[in-house]
């Protein structure tokens, strides 16, 4: 609750900082204390200190859960602001207003990380989804820019209307907005409504994380957006959302399993399919992050699917492992003036630092053991496997996670082992230091990820 | 402690060298690293081969169930010793090849050692996977940035490869797992569990496959000449001396006393993809022309047949497989250090370009007649002890096709005797020409890592009973484990 509260005051903070004060600097350095400010009280709460005492008729639950992925979207964004704050600034003139939207989401992923109420989940939601459609035409010269954000806008709307659909037939049958409410069916078969509601709410979920096949809006959406605001889109936001996913069919739909497992163990392999075989074929780094960040949903469906201890503590961990590498890749993207492979050309030997972090980003993304990404996809594998059924799944997963080495690789060929001109590139100290923080810590939770998951439980 | 060293040395050492400035001292420092590791790998063998020095175990992820277990068995120390003893070997016999960067390229080829050691030593099926990874990484920088012109695709070709198997191994790995009663990574739960002849079949193609790519096995082996070919020739010696040994001892560790079920039901497959891949081998090096690829081509057709021999399933030609491990990391090292000589001289790897050398370089004639013949398995060197093993295990093999599978491989010798005959009279006899006129005989340290090669060939001949002492117990070890009577005595 802490963390909630105070990022709205921050976002209201931001918003009037922007006519009140006239340096950039300062307006960046109030981002950054707020959100410092925001991770110790979050972390505060952890240790049971909590400062608001708000009674929220039990719709909203923070539990161990939520409060570490509320950490770790939190840290994140403020790894994120710390990177990519100066380039936020060139975006447009509204640099206040747009740190204001990303406290705002910031609040809208605290809500779908701890609901309880699909009333919560609806407005967590939306509360993230608006800002973000803004956020995608904030280049309002660009003319692609104004096309992602229209497709974004009316497709999200869409899915939306499908969510609230669901929500009021699942209302209808069970009479309940409460997750607990709704998962009471002892002993009874389930009514057609609610089987409908169900699949209504799963499939405009789907469409959030960009599963195969309700994603198409997602590379047009990544690639017009600045790429700033992609940075945060296919992290944070994804993550939460995924999170939000998880909950719901484990907490609402969890007796209900039998009738969603095949469908979801048929989506997953169908997204992590169509993200891997397509980001194969892109010719732009950044479009192929936007379907590597499909293929990445793909992996994380493993959890959905699967939904035992071992996916819970594995999607926590996978979600920071992304999370991270996918910041710190963008960041190094913003930087360039040529987003194709080919303008990775020779950045060994301009940039080494540089180069360096990139890779390790690309290996944890990729799985390669001794980095995050490789116990998070682990963890994956084997809750899949725990649940002894569709083998071929796992078998699909790791077939596609070998396709998916050959395009993150393509940028370390690139960088190392191919020559190219330097690029002018204005980078500063503390910048390189961010990201050999964000390297190190990949490292340190791929070799002891107890660091992050005994979070879960004490 | 010894198989922790082992690991730390290179690594800590590989770290170290991306830091020195100067690129003479990083060779100077790498030859030490690797003299610091061969006197450990050594001491093991010797002085220290108590059990209280040779293993180590602490807590690393309890969580997942997995441990950091090391421990050198017989396999162990003596594929340690091999990599031990390589390394220096490589170092000082390509002591004159520059690389730019070459700071980065000797850290890269520790960190490959210390990764190999890793694998060697590991008792934990996810540490066993996480060595297999970190040996891998490594080799395909320094294969894409110091290689040859077609470097970068060749080696992303085996890159994809390898790792395609390795994930493949880990739904094994994964799979083992779930089913032993306290989840757990450790070796001896693995080799305790007890799975239905149908689930053990599906896993060992999972793994085998795995190991199949790593080796290479017919038909898995197509990354392989390519890879040699256009690796740096240093690292090639590490690819086909030490690296392909990951494979063989994946099998005899991993595969198949934890599926001996499965390991003898497809035992006759596996043989039939080892026999044929040697008969393939053979004949295709036959017809090359360019010395790398030929040797890389020969190297599959030694593998095939030690393969074929672990399936055999017995001690002798588990003993065969072990002792040759070892010879034929020594010997095909020496035949790379010659090739990378020839090349450096000539500029050129065509034996079609080459000839009459032995006029002209007598010495280099000597060691290179000496090690082919070796590889060749001629008697009083050392791969005659190993393969004379490996045909007596595989005469006495459980498959009912066993005579068939003894007189393929038989044709296999045959077949590596004309083209290595072929080679060494196509560089060295005959007359010379404008390439090889002004050619110069070995340097001393040429010679230094030839002579110890052959120093060494030459007493594992004579006495290949130093080997076979280190490795009897685990060979006995494994031979009683896959046997299936004594499988269904127990029950």
């Amino acid at each position: 609750m802490n963390a909630l509260i105070i990022s709205a005051v921050l976002g209201v903070v931001m918003m009037f900082s922007s006519f009140l004060l006239n340096k950039r600097s300062t307006v960046r350095n109030i981002a950054i204390g707020g959100l410092l400010i925001l991770l110790i009280i979050n972390i505060l709460e952890m240790n049971g200190v909590e400062f608001f005492n708000v009674n929220t008729r039990d719709m909203i639950a923070f539990d161990r859960f939520a409060l570490l992925f509320n950490t770790i979207a939190i840290f994140s964004t403020l790894l994120y602001v710390l990177l990519s704050a100066k380039d936020m600034a060139k975006v447009g003139v509204y640099f206040a207003d747009y740190l204001a939207l990303i406290f705002f989401i910031l609040c809208g992923v605290m809500l779908v990380s701890s609901f309880k109420s699909l009333l919560i989940l609806f407005l967590g939601i939306e509360i993230i989804s608006i800002p973000l459609y803004i956020l995608t035409g904030s280049d309002k010269r660009n003319l692609k820019s104004n096309e992602a954000a229209l497709k974004y806008f009316l497709l999200g709307t869409f899915s939306t209307g499908l969510m609230l659909m669901g929500i009021a037939l699942i209302y209808g049958a069970q009479g309940s907005f409460y997750s607990v409410g709704i998962s009471n069916i002892a002993g009874e078969t389930p009514s057609a409504l609610l089987i409908a509601g169900m699949l209504l709410l799963f499939f405009s979920m789907s469409f959030k994380v960009s599963a195969a096949p309700f994603h198409f809006w997602t590379p047009d959406v990544y690639d017009g957006a600045p790429t700033v605001f992609t940075s945060f889109m296919a992290t944070i936001v994804k993550a939460a959302v995924f999170i939000a996913f998880i909950r719901l069919f484990d907490d609402a739909f969890g007796l209900l399993h039998l009738r969603w497992k095949l469908l979801v163990a048929i989506i997953t392999a169908l997204t992590l399919f169509v993200g891997n075989i397509t980001a194969v074929f892109q010719q732009s780094v950044k479009r192929m992050l936007a379907y590597s960040s499909i293929a990445q949903a793909g992996f994380m469906m493993l959890s959905l699917y699967a939904m035992n201890a071992e996916a819970k503590e594995g999607l926590m961990l996978y979600v920071a492992a992304y999370s991270l590498a996918t910041i710190g890749i963008f960041a190094v993207l913003i930087k360039m003036s040529d987003y194709t492979f080919d303008g990775f050309n020779g950045f060994a030997k301009h940039q080494p630092l540089l180069a360096a972090t990139t890779t390790v980003f690309l290996l944890s993304l990729a799985g390669i053991p001794l980095t995050a990404g490789f116990l998070s996809k682990f963890y994956m594998l084997k809750a899949a496997l725990g649940t002894g059924k569709h083998l071929w799944l796992v078998i699909v997963a790791v077939l596609m996670a070998a396709v998916s080495v050959y395009y993150y690789f393509r940028v370390i060929q690139a960088m190392y082992f191919k020559e190219g001109e330097k690029q002018p590139m204005e980078v500063s100290k503390s910048f390189k230091w961010t990201l050999v923080l964000l390297a190190a810590l990949i490292i340190l939770l791929g070799i002891f990820p107890n660091l992050l998951l005994s979070w879960l439980y004490f | 402690m010894i198989p922790v060293l082992l690991i730390l040395i290179p690594l800590l050492t590989g770290l170290a060298s991306f830091f020195i400035k100067n690129d003479k001292a990083a060779r100077s420092w790498a030859l030490f690293s690797s003299l610091l590791t061969v006197v450990v790998s050594v001491l093991a063998v010797t002085v220290l081969k108590e059990n209280k020095y040779l293993a180590h175990q602490c807590d690393w992820m309890p969580a997942l169930g997995a441990s950091f277990s090391v421990k050198l068995d017989g396999m162990g120390q003596l594929l340690c010793l091999l990599t031990g003893i390589a390394y220096p070997l490589i170092f000082i016999g390509t002591w004159n090849s520059q690389y730019k960067n070459a700071k980065n390229f000797f850290a890269l080829m520790l960190l490959a050692q210390a990764g190999l050691m890793g694998v060697f030593v590991a008792m934990d099926a996810l540490l066993f996977y996480f060595f297999w990874e970190l040996a891998l990484i490594p080799v395909y920088f320094i294969c894409s940035q110091w290689g040859g012109e077609k470097r970068i695709r060749v080696t992303f070709k085996f890159f994809i490869y390898t790792f395609l198997g390795s994930v493949l191994m880990l739904i094994g790995i994964l799979y083992l797992q779930s089913q032993t009663p306290n989840d757990s990574f450790a070796i001896q739960d693995f080799y305790n569990l007890e799975l239905t002849g149908k689930t053990e079949s599906w896993i060992f193609w999972l793994f085998f496959i795995a190991f199949a790519i790593k080796m290479p096995i017919f038909p898995f082996h197509t990354w392989q000449p390519d890879a040699y070919e256009q690796s740096p020739t240093a690292t090639t010696m590490v690819l086909s001396g030490i690296m392909v040994k990951m494979g063989l001892l994946g099998l005899l560790r991993w595969l198949l006393p934890v599926l001996p079920i499965a390991s003898y039901s497809w035992g006759d497959v596996t043989m039939s993809l080892a026999i044929t891949g040697i008969i393939y081998a053979s004949l295709i090096a036959i017809r090359q022309d360019d010395i790398k690829r030929l040797v890389a081509y020969s190297s599959i057709a030694h593998i095939g047949l030690m393969c074929a021999a672990i399936f055999a399933e017995n001690k002798s030609g588990t003993q065969g497989v072990m002792i040759q491990m070892f010879n034929h990391g020594i010997n095909i090292i020496g035949l790379w250090i010659i090739v990378e000589i020839i090349e450096k001289r000539f500029g050129t790897r065509k034996m079609s370009e080459l000839g009459g050398l032995a006029q002209k370089a007598p010495v280099m004639a000597i060691f290179f007649v000496i090690i082919a013949l070796a590889n060749i398995a001629l008697p009083l060197t050392n791969a005659f002890a190993g393969e004379f093993l490996m045909f007596n295990g595989l005469l006495n093999a459980k498959s009912q096709y066993y005579l068939w599978f003894t007189v393929f491989a038989g044709l296999g010798i045959i077949l590596a005797a004309v083209y290595t005959l072929n080679m060494i009279r196509k560089i060295f006899y005959g007359v010379t020409n404008e390439v090889t006129e002004a050619a110069q005989d070995l340097k001393l340290n040429e010679k230094l890592a030839l002579g110890i090669i052959v120093a060494l060939i030459f007493w594992i001949g004579v006495y290949p009973q130093a080997i076979l002492n280190i490795t009897d117990g685990i060979s006995q070890t494994i031979t009683e484990q896959t046997d299936l009577s004594e499988l269904f005595k127990k029950k």
